[in-house]
């Protein structure tokens, strides 16, 4: 064996083994006409890095048995619980029944944390640019959360596109970021109220001008917005191998 | 451990037998990667067959187009749950890119290799056979980037992320070798039918 190959499996994350627990809902609150935050008390709580996400399993009394995965809104704590900001949807099985069904006391099934690559920590460093699109912001939300718990002296921006202010979610939380933590900007486009603009080359540049030159990008959201994001930061410089991106839809 | 109020959306029978075990069915194509498409230029593409680390032949874009053609029909499967039926693809067989290079798979394993870096490792046995490809075309057309083009590995009756996009080679290895995905908690094997979505499943 070469040293090459043996400092390749140094590095090596060691394979993860996933099992399912039994999780309780402790609260669920709306936090858009769309949206509800689901708080969850379960053992696999405290364990995730922001950006990660979560499966849920629900079964139905004959045994039928579905699930879906979901963002971790909320960044570890000592509340043995994690929140979880689910777009419910007409057709939507799973993010349905937490929409029109979920109460304080239903339990459900969850395992994880999943998805490694999507994800930071302080340790990761900055500058942190982070764009999303719709519900897309959940797991850039949690790493705006961590952000401010372990590393508020990291820049970061988000760009954040929705279709209304109405619809935009933790917008509240996310302008009082701006507003008090200095480093923090958040940059929002609606595209279906005020002028209706989509992100372009002219707020990235805006975006990339605030933070200086990013160490780690995040995009998430339908793939409408996470292709187009992505090719205007590449030809605004940023270095593919820097970008991360989660897509939903189509 | 049953949920309260949850009863499901059954599938229509001929649906739900088409679907492996906690998939639903999609119309759309959706596209799920690590990070921005990489740009591949059909110029300077080239397809590199190596065991081990030893090189055993590298096709240009033009001499891959000249070997024999495959299609395929039928449904493919997402670890991500979403499942799409009745998709037509067309590429280069396994079988037939072995047969040009000259030769027999030298080792029992192999780890597909991108233009992002990624990586995942498929059995030869679930390539051998007429049961891979390396696809080119999708629906008739070249493949579009989101989907992988200009060509991407395509194993259908695995999860859909052994279908490796951007296909730069495939890489013989002696074991069992976990890629990308793998290393980060996926299965090693990921049939549908058994719901071997992680390690451990």
């Amino acid at each position: 064996m070469n040293s090459a190959t043996s400092a390749t499996e140094a590095a090596t994350p060691q394979p993860v083994v996933f099992h399912w627990y039994e999780a309780e809902v402790v609260a669920v609150e709306a936090v858009t006409a769309f949206v509800k935050s689901v708080r969850l008390r379960c053992p696999i709580a405290g364990r995730q890095r922001a950006g990660q996400h979560i499966d849920v399993r629900l079964t139905a009394p004959d045994g039928y048995r579905a699930s879906r995965s979901y963002s971790v809104a909320s960044v570890p704590d000592d509340s043995e619980s994690l929140e979880l900001l689910v777009q419910g949807l007409p057709e939507g099985e799973v993010s349905g029944w937490f929409l029109e069904t979920a109460e304080v006391g239903d339990l459900v099934e969850v395992r994880g944390p999943i998805g490694g690559s999507f994800s930071w920590d302080g340790a990761d460093g900055g500058p942190l640019l982070l764009a999303g699109g719709g519900s897309g912001v959940v797991p850039l939300l949690a790493m705006l959360r961590r952000r401010a718990q372990v590393a508020p002296d990291i820049p970061a921006a988000l760009i954040y596109s929705v279709r209304s202010r109405a619809e935009a979610i933790a917008l509240g939380e996310l302008e009082a970021r701006d507003r008090d933590e200095p480093g923090f900007s958040l940059f929002l486009r609606t595209t279906r109220e005020g002028e209706g603009r989509r992100i372009d080359a002219g707020l990235v540049q805006a975006a990339l001008d605030r933070i200086g030159a990013p160490t780690k990008v995040f995009l998430c959201g339908a793939n409408r917005f996470v292709s187009p994001a992505a090719d205007l930061l590449l030809a605004a410089g940023v270095p593919a191998g820097i970008v991360r991106t989660e897509r939903f839809g189509a | 451990m049953e949920t309260r109020g949850f009863t499901g959306r059954r599938q229509p029978p001929e649906t739900g037998a088409r679907l492996p075990p906690g998939q639903y069915l999609t119309e759309d194509f959706p596209i799920l990667q690590i990070g921005p498409n990489p740009s591949v230029d059909l110029a300077t593409w080239q397809f590199t067959l190596r065991d081990g680390s030893r090189p055993i032949k590298t096709w240009s874009w033009e001499a891959m187009r000249a070997l024999p053609r495959t299609t395929w029909h039928g449904d493919i499967h997402c670890v991500t749950k979403w499942s799409k039926f009745d998709t037509d693809w067309e590429g280069v067989s396994f079988d037939d890119l072995l047969a040009d290079a000259g030769i027999s798979a030298p080792t029992d394993f192999l780890l597909a290799e991108s233009h992002d870096d990624y990586s995942t490792n498929i059995p030869v046995a679930d390539l051998v056979g007429g049961q891979a490809m390396i696809a080119t075309h999708y629906a008739g057309e070249p493949i579009h980037a989101d989907h992988g083009g200009p060509a991407r590995l395509f194993v259908p009756h695995l999860y859909f992320w052994k279908s490796a996009k951007w296909l730069k080679g495939l890489r013989f290895t002696k074991t069992d070798t976990a890629g990308y995905w793998e290393l980060r908690g996926y299965h090693m094997y990921g049939d549908p039918w058994r719901e071997q979505r992680y390690i451990g499943d």
